[in-house]
C-alpha cells in the first residue's frame, strides 16, 4: 500500500515538473524564432525569470524521491540513462547559468553566448525527458542484475524520438502560451500565432504517439482491465481540444491550463499505465523494476510521507504565492531595472 | 583509468567546483539579510545600497552553486549506483527530505528577492532573503547528515541485502553531523567575513564609498572573528570524534604510523608513505597527539602500521590538507583579531587592508582542503566499515565516464572562469549610485 502510494506521488511529481518547467523550457527552446530584437529577448527572460529556478526544483525532488522511495530503480534508471542524463545536467546547468549571467555584461557576443546557451538548454532537455520516459514506457535493456545492455543510440529508437518531438511540442506550445500572457503588442500577437500553428502539429504527434504505444509498449494492459485509468488519455485529449477553443477565444490564462492539464494527463497516461513496474526492462519481464522488488523500507516509506504531506502544500502555497506576485505582465520598468 | 578512478575523479572534480561557491551562499545570504534588517528598521539608505551590492554578488555566486549541486544528487545515480541501492534507504531520503524541505525555499524566495524590489514591502523583501538564508542553511544541515553517514553509519540495520532505516533521528541528531556542520557552516562564515572584508578593503584603498565599505567592513569583521575562534573550538571537538571513530583517518592526518602512548605531535614531517615510515620528523611537541586527540597527555595513539594497508586513506594527500587547513585556520584567526582591532581606523592601517585583499583565495582554499581530509581520509570507504568505495561504483563503460568526465572539466572550467570574472567585475564596479538604488 504504501509502496502504491510513493508510486502515485512519484507520478505527481513529475507530472507537476513537466507541467511547471515545461513552459520555460517549450519559451527558451522558442526564443531564436519568438524574439525579433533585444528587447523581445529581455521581456521572454523576464517572463520565465521568477519562476525556472523554483520548477526545476520539481526536478531535483522528482529524482530523489526516486531515490528516496525506490533506490534499486534509482540506480539501474540513473545508470542505464548515463550519457543521456549527463546531457541533460550540462545543458541544464548552462541554461540556469544564461538567466543569471546574460545581462550582466554589456556586449553582443557575450549575450550571443548565454542566448545560444539557454537554446540548446532548452531544447535539448525536452526532447531528453521525451525520449527518456518513452523508453521508460518501452522497456530499455537491462539484465537481471541491473546491468545495462545498450548505449545512448539504443535510447534514440523510433518510439524514443517520437516521445522526444511530443515533449518538444507539448513543451513549446505551453511556453507560446506563456508569453501570449505574460507580454504585450508583436511579441504576444507572435506568441499567440506560434501556439495555434503548432498546436495541429501537437495533435497530429500526440495520435502517432498514442497508436505507437499500442504497438511498442505494454501501458494498454492495465487500461483493459480497469477500466477507471481511461481518465487520464480522455483527460490529455479534452484538455488538449479545449485548449485550441481557448485559443481561438483568446483566453490565453485557459488555455494555459488547459495545456497544463494535457501535460499532466500525458504524464498520468504513462504512469498509470506503467504500474507496478517503475522501469520495465526490455529483456524479460521478470527483470523489470517494480514497487514491490526496489521499494524503500516501510519505515523510510513512512517518514518520507509524513514529510511530504506536510510539506508539499506548504512548497505548493508559497510557489502560487510568488507566481501570483509576479503575474503581470513584464513592462518596461521591469527591464530598466536589470541595468544594475 | 578504469571506471572506479575515473568516477571518484568526475565526483572530486564536480564536488570541489561545486564548494567553491556553495560558502559564500551560506555567509553572505546572513550577511545580506543582517544589511537589508537594518535599512528596514532605520531607514539608511547606505544598508539598502549594501544589500544590492553584495546581494548583486550574492546572485553571480548562487547561480553556478544551484545548478552544480543538481549534477551531484544525480551522480549518486548515474556513476555509484552499487552505493544507491545499498543505502538509498537512507541516503537517498535524507536528500530527499532537503529538497521539500529546503531547496524549494531558497529557489522560491531568492528569485522573489530578485525581482521583488519594487513589487514587495520592504519588510517583506527583506523576509524573504532571511528565508533564503535560512533555507541554505538548514539545506546544509541535511546533506551534511547525510554526509555524516557516511562517515559514520548509524540507525540503520542490515537486512534484505541492504542498509535499512531502523532510528530516523539517530541519524540526523547524531553528534557527527551536528559537529561536521557547524564546522562546515562556521568555515563558510569565515570565508564570507574575509570576502566582505577583502573587498571592501580594496574600495577603502582607493578611497571609494568609505561610508559604505567601513559599515560593511565592520559588520565583516565581527562575523569573521567570532567564527574563526568558534571553528577553532569546534575543529578540536571535530578532532577528538576523528581520533574516536576513524582512528586511521586521524592516523593519516598525522601521518603517524606507530601506535604508541604519549604521541608526540611534529612541527615538521615529510611522509614516506611507500615504507610507511616518515622520512623526516623535526620539532616533537612530546604528548601533543595524544592529547589533541584524547585530551590527555599520555594516552594511546593507534598507527596506521597497525591499520592493514588495504584500510589505510591515502596518506600525503591527508596529511598535507589536515596542515593547510589547521595552518590556514589559525592565520585567519590572526588576521581576525587584526581586522577587529583596527576596525575603527582602516584608511591609517593600509598594510592591513592591503593583506586583507590579497586573502582572499584562502579561507577557499581551506575549506577545500578541510573537504579533502574529511573524503580522502574516509577511504577506502564509501560509507565507515560498511562499505568500499570500489564495491560502489556503477557497471558502466569507461569510455562514458570518461568523455564525462572531459566534459565536466572542460564545461565547469570555462563556467568557473565566466563565474570569477563577473565576480571580479562587479566587485570592483562598487555599489550603485544613490540616484540609482532610490529608483529602484
Amino acid at each position: 500500500m504504501l509502496e502504491t502510494i510513493w508510486f502515485v506521488l512519484w507520478g505527481v511529481l513529475w507530472a507537476v515538473y513537466f507541467m511547471l518547467d515545461g513552459f520555460d523550457l517549450g519559451l527558451g527552446a522558442l526564443m531564436p524564432v519568438l524574439a525579433k530584437n533585444e528587447t523581445d529577448k529581455r521581456v521572454i527572460y523576464h517572463a520565465m525569470g521568477p519562476f525556472w529556478d523554483g520548477n526545476e526544483v520539481w526536478l531535483l525532488t522528482a529524482g530523489g524521491v526516486t531515490f528516496a522511495a525506490f533506490p534499486a530503480t534509482y540506480a539501474v534508471m540513473f545508470s542505464s540513462l548515463y550519457s543521456a542524463l549527463m546531457l541533460l545536467l550540462f545543458a541544464l546547468i548552462l541554461r540556469g547559468v544564461a538567466f543569471e549571467f546574460r545581462g550582466k555584461v554589456d556586449n553582443a557576443a557575450w549575450r550571443g553566448l548565454w542566448d545560444a546557451c539557454l537554446w540548446l538548454g532548452s531544447f535539448l532537455p525536452a526532447l531528453l525527458l521525451g525520449v527518456a520516459f518513452a523508453n521508460i514506457f518501452m522497456g530499455i535493456p537491462f539484465d537481471a542484475q541491473g546491468v545495462y545492455q545498450g548505449t545512448l543510440f539504443t535510447l534514440l529508437n523510433p518510439y524514443g524520438l517520437l516521445g522526444g518531438v511530443l515533449f518538444v511540442l507539448l513543451f513549446m506550445v505551453h511556453g507560446s502560451l506563456w508569453l501570449a500572457i505574460k507580454s504585450d503588442g508583436e511579441l504576444a500577437a507572435r506568441a499567440q500565432a506560434m501556439a495555434k500553428r503548432l498546436w495541429p502539429a501537437l495533435v497530429g504527434v500526440a495520435v502517432v504517439f498514442l497508436a505507437a504505444t499500442w504497438v511498442s509498449t505494454r501501458l494498454w494492459a492495465n487500461y483493459m482491465s480497469n477500466l477507471a485509468l481511461w481518465v487520464f488519455p480522455l483527460l490529455a485529449v479534452a484538455a488538449l481540444l479545449y485548449n485550441r477553443l481557448a485559443m481561438a477565444q483568446g483566453a490565453w490564462w485557459k488555455a494555459w491550463f488547459a495545456s497544463a492539464l494535457t501535460i499532466v494527463g500525458c504524464t498520468f497516461f504513462g504512469v498509470a499505465g506503467l504500474y507496478p513496474n517503475l522501469l520495465p526492462s526490455s529483456l524479460d519481464p521478470a527483470f523489470s523494476m517494480t514497487i514491490s522488488n526496489s521499494a524503500s523500507s516501510p519505515l523510510t516509506l513512512k517518514i518520507m510521507l509524513g514529510v511530504a504531506l506536510v510539506m508539499v502544500p506548504v512548497v505548493i502555497a508559497y510557489q502560487a504565492w510568488a507566481y501570483y506576485t509576479f503575474r503581470h505582465k513584464v513592462t518596461e520598468e521591469d527591464l530598466a531595472y536589470e541595468e544594475y | 583509468m578504469d571506471v572506479l578512478m575515473l568516477s571518484r575523479l568526475q565526483f572530486a572534480a564536480a564536488t570541489f567546483f561545486h564548494f567553491l561557491f556553495v560558502p559564500l551562499t551560506l555567509g553572505l545570504s546572513v550577511l545580506v539579510a543582517i544589511m537589508e534588517s537594518l535599512y528596514v528598521s532605520r531607514g539608511d539608505e547606505d544598508y539598502k545600497r549594501m544589500a544590492q551590492f553584495w546581494g548583486k554578488l550574492f546572485i553571480i555566486n548562487f547561480a553556478i552553486g544551484v545548478v552544480t549541486g543538481i549534477t551531484l544528487e544525480f551522480q549518486f545515480g548515474t556513476n555509484w549506483s552499487r552505493y544507491s541501492r545499498y543505502v538509498g534507504d537512507i541516503f537517498g531520503s535524507l536528500l530527499a527530505i532537503e529538497a521539500t524541505l529546503a531547496f524549494f525555499l531558497e529557489s522560491t524566495f531568492i528569485a522573489v528577492w530578485i525581482f521583488g524590489w519594487k513589487k514587495l514591502s520592504p519588510k517583506m523583501h527583506a523576509l524573504s532573503i532571511w528565508l533564503v538564508a535560512l533555507a541554505s542553511n538548514v539545506s546544509a544541515y541535511w546533506i551534511l547528515a547525510a554526509n555524516s553517514f557516511m562517515q559514520h553509519p548509524v540507525g540503520y540495520v542490515l537486512r534484505n541485502g541492504r542498509a535499512e532505516l531502523d532510528d530516523f533521528l539517530a541519524i540526523v541528531t547524531q553528534k557527527w553531523a551536528v559537529l561536521e556542520f557547524v564546522h562546515t557552516v562556521g568555515g563558510a562564515y569565515i570565508l564570507a567575513g574575509f570576502f566582505v572584508m577583502g573587498v571592501s578593503a580594496w574600495h577603502l584603498l582607493r578611497g571609494r564609498e568609505t561610508a559604505l565599505f567601513n559599515k560593511s567592513f565592520r559588520m565583516a569583521a565581527v562575523f569573521a572573528l567570532v567564527f574563526a575562534v568558534f571553528t577553532a573550538i569546534n575543529g578540536d571537538l571535530s578532532g577528538k570524534e576523528v581520533a574516536e571513530k576513524q582512528p586511521s583517518k586521524l592516523a593519516a592526518m598525522e601521518s603517524h604510523w606507530q601506535t604508541k602512548k604519549a604521541a608526540p605531535m611534529y612541527l615538521f614531517v615529510v611522509p614516506d608513505e611507500k615504507n610507511a615510515k616518515n622520512a623526516v620528523e623535526l620539532f616533537p611537541i612530546p604528548g601533543a597527539l595524544s592529547f589533541l586527540a584524547f585530551g590527555d597527555f599520555s594516552a594511546e595513539v593507534k598507527g596506521l602500521s597497525d591499520i592493514p594497508p588495504a584500510d589505510r586513506p591515502p596518506v600525503l594527500l591527508t596529511f598535507l590538507a589536515f596542515r593547510v587547513m589547521v595552518g590556514l585556520g589559525t592565520l585567519f584567526i590572526v588576521l581576525a583579531v587584526l581586522a577587529w582591532l583596527k576596525r575603527k581606523k582602516l584608511e591609517q592601517n593600509r598594510w592591513l587592508l592591503t593583506i586583507l585583499v590579497w586573502v582572499i583565495p584562502l579561507p577557499y582554499l581551506a575549506l577545500q582542503a578541510g573537504w579533502a581530509v574529511a573524503e580522502v581520509g574516509r577511504q577506502p570507504w564509501i560509507v565507515w566499515q560498511l562499505m568500499r568505495t570500489a564495491d560502489a561504483v556503477s557497471p558502466i563503460a569507461t569510455s562514458q565516464v570518461a568523455v564525462s568526465f572531459a566534459a565536466f572539466i572542460l564545461v565547469y572550467g570555462l563556467l568557473g572562469l565566466a563565474a570569477f570574472y563577473l565576480i571580479f567585475k562587479y566587485a570592483r564596479k562598487g555599489p550603485a549610485p544613490l540616484a540609482a538604488a532610490e529608483g529602484r
